[in-house]
């Protein structure tokens, strides 16, 4: 079932050259346009699928809040079309419009009932939100004395008492502690599971990439790309960079991103272990070399080299640069290539990894990025040779059991 | 078509009634929330008015109010006419802000927005009708009720709140893109109320000024109600007639501008 369907959906809004201008828009049928158009938001086109879930990425004025507030109905797209079917529940921002001087009981009754459900049902609800938000006697108090995750706890927990067809969650859950967020984020697998479209816009990686099949990046006010979580979020980390040239290639199921300016290039990547110079698997636990030969493409006055090893789902496992480990090259010739290796155990668990490359003049790709490369090599670990565990990490411990009574 | 759409919008309005009476509920519990006194600052507010207006005027008004005799004849009076504007200016005043006081909400929840001057209308009855209760009894105590003509009250109310409601949207509406006319309409009141027969009674005026009160719709109002409770006579029913149409009209153009602006108001707030 298609739950929401946006069709060329765009935004302006009107900018009056005076303040009499509209006032003569509005009085003389023969002077209809006195306003220009500021478009926020153009030609966004996508639809969504009952449980399927979309992460909205994008720079703060990117169109993401309009966006999101077209689709819920607070304000009308210039242009376009929006067919909605069945419920929606939307916690944007913080709050949902509590009033601060009631308690969070008739705020919460005020804020069901605005958003559309009957007092019968919210009297019989009323409890399983209390329970979920788990504020203890802060429930009974004003709004006014509550934290902000507090603040947050009770709008969740209103806004996802009944489960809706299409789920939207702004930024908003980021306030929560991680406790709550966990509790949070199972509440919304659980209704994706049961067939709730979800639309979380969010910068935390983790969050899109642990929950959304689908990912749309924002720039603009436009689509600027529509895809797997994956490789729309390593388009977005390109460009923060603020660099133009991002390339992207796809082979198989996995889009690779580089970007950055061109001053030095990845030529190679290899893993190699005791017995393959080349690896493309690798034992829990083996000793390996990861080697990056770099090479310059102009004057540089420093290079760092730095890796990072991410599993399937894009999340860092580990990541290290030669600026924090204090080896710094100096200024670098055109034409020279370089030898960066980097040895370490594969401490990893079982599971297909990824290395992302980053060639940068400081600490961080933000200043001065040479090149960054995403999935430059991927490779696998397994594990014949430890004992069996689960997760990603290889943490061994030895185990004492005693008998205590 | 935008009749159809305006049906949309009402019958989504009828369909939130429990969110209506509960904002009112709200209402006046946040008005009186930290307060010693409570609701009696309803009363208090008026009745501080007509003990000024007594003290100041009685007894210049006493003679000229025409075939009335009694000790509070004049504070009856004063009291028809402050009760009655006093629904009439709180409600359309209120409706006038009310979707920039809501902006708040108006900016984070889609809901129906005709919801806002129901709660307005419901607010301000029921303050009307706590000081009219009390009025009423001050009316037994003096031993100057009406009788049955009470009952013509209720259409003069009626209309009295249609007018307001009507003209505090259409001000409504026009006030969240057109910031002066909130503060255009606050001065505008204080005029009305001074070229409306409220303290003073219409014999009073000259002639040429008594005709052109006829094209204060609100001196009909207030004439209706000090006609059934100070004279305990029938109101013109034709004066409100044409006070009832001129609501149809504003109702008409507060439905028009709705359709045509209504979405754009999101944008100015």
């Amino acid at each position: 079932m298609r739950v929401v369907a946006l069709e060329r959906v765009g935004k302006a809004f009107r900018s009056y050259p005076s303040r009499w201008a509209r006032l003569r828009e509005w009085l003389d049928p023969r002077a209809l346009d006195c306003h220009e158009k500021t478009w926020v938001l153009r030609d966004v086109s996508f639809a969504l699928e009952a449980g399927e879930a979309l992460g909205l990425v994008g720079m703060n004025g990117a169109g993401k809040s309009t966006l999101l507030k077209i689709i819920t109905g607070i304000t009308q797209p210039s242009e376009g079309s929006l067919q909605l079917a069945g419920r929606l529940s939307a916690l944007l921002e913080l709050g949902m419009g509590f009033h601060p001087d009631f308690t969070g009981r008739q705020n919460a009754f005020n804020a069901g009932q605005l958003i559309g459900i009957p007092l019968a049902r919210l009297e019989a609800l009323m409890p399983e939100i209390e329970r979920f938000a788990e504020i203890g006697e802060y429930f009974d108090q004003p709004v006014r004395v509550y934290s902000s995750g507090m603040q947050m706890r009770l709008a969740f927990s209103v806004a996802t008492a009944e489960r809706p067809d299409l789920l939207i969650v702004d930024e908003a859950l980021s306030v929560g502690d991680a406790y709550f967020q966990h509790k949070s984020f199972d509440r919304i697998r659980q209704f994706k599971a049961a067939g709730t479209a979800l639309i979380l816009v969010s910068h935390d990686r983790f969050a899109i990439q642990s929950i959304c099949d689908r990912a749309i990046l924002l720039s603009e006010g436009t689509v600027k790309r529509d895809g797997d979580p994956e490789s729309v979020l390593d388009y977005y980390n390109a460009t923060l960079s603020g660099v133009d040239q991002i390339e992207q290639q796809t082979d198989g199921e996995r889009t690779r991103t580089t970007s950055g300016d061109g001053g030095a290039r990845v030529t190679e990547v290899r893993i190699s272990t005791e017995k393959d110079d080349d690896a493309d698997t690798v034992e829990t636990g083996a000793p390996v070399v990861l080697a990056l030969k770099v090479s310059v493409e102009r004057d540089l006055d420093e290079l760092v080299c730095g890796y990072a090893i991410r599993n399937r789902l894009g999340q860092d496992m580990y990541g290290v640069n030669t600026f924090h480990t204090d080896q710094l090259t100096g200024p670098v010739a055109k034409g020279t290539e370089w030898l960066f290796e980097f040895s370490f155990s594969m401490n990893l668990g079982e599971g297909e990894y990824s290395v992302a490359t980053a060639l940068a003049g400081g600490e961080t790709h933000l200043e001065g990025n040479y090149e960054w490369r995403d999935l430059a090599k991927v490779f696998s670990v397994v594990n014949t040779r430890q004992r069996v565990f689960s997760g990603c990490v290889w943490m061994e411990p030895t185990v004492a059991v005693g008998r205590l009574s | 078509m935008g009749l159809f759409m305006f049906k949309q919008h009402a019958s989504a309005v009828y369909a939130n009634r429990d969110f209506i009476f509960a904002s009112i509920r709200r209402e006046f519990e946040l008005k009186y929330r930290n307060s010693l006194l409570g609701a009696l600052w309803t009363v208090l507010n008026p009745l501080a008015m007509i003990v000024i207006y007594t003290l100041v005027f009685s007894k210049i008004m006493q003679a000229r109010l025409p075939g009335l005799e009694g000790t509070y004849a004049y504070s009856i009076y004063l009291c028809a006419g402050i009760l009655f504007w006093g629904v009439f200016s709180e409600i359309a005043l209120r409706a006038q802000g009310v979707f920039l006081e809501q902006a708040h909400l108006l900016k984070k929840i889609n809901f129906p927005r005709l919801c806002l001057p129901a709660i307005v209308v419901g607010s301000g009855l029921i303050n009307f009708l706590i000081i009219f209760a009390l009025f009423l009894g001050v009316l037994v105590l003096v031993d100057a009720l009406p009788g049955m003509k009470l009952l013509a009250l209720i259409p003069v109310l009626g209309i009295t709140v249609w007018f307001a409601i009507a003209l505090g949207v259409v001000l409504g509406i026009l006030n969240v893109f057109f910031r002066d006319v909130g503060h255009f309409f606050g001065v505008v009141l204080q005029f009305w109320f001074w070229l409306t027969p409220i303290i003073y009674p219409a014999s009073i005026l000259p002639e040429r000024a008594q005709a052109l009160l006829f094209f204060n719709p609100l001196a009909h109002c207030v004439q209706a109600a000090q006609a059934v409770i100070v004279n305990h006579s029938w109101p013109s029913w034709s004066a409100l007639l044409g006070v009832a149409l001129l609501s149809l009209l504003l109702s008409l153009l507060a439905v028009r501008l709705y359709l045509q602006h209504g979405a754009d108001m999101q944008d100015e707030l």
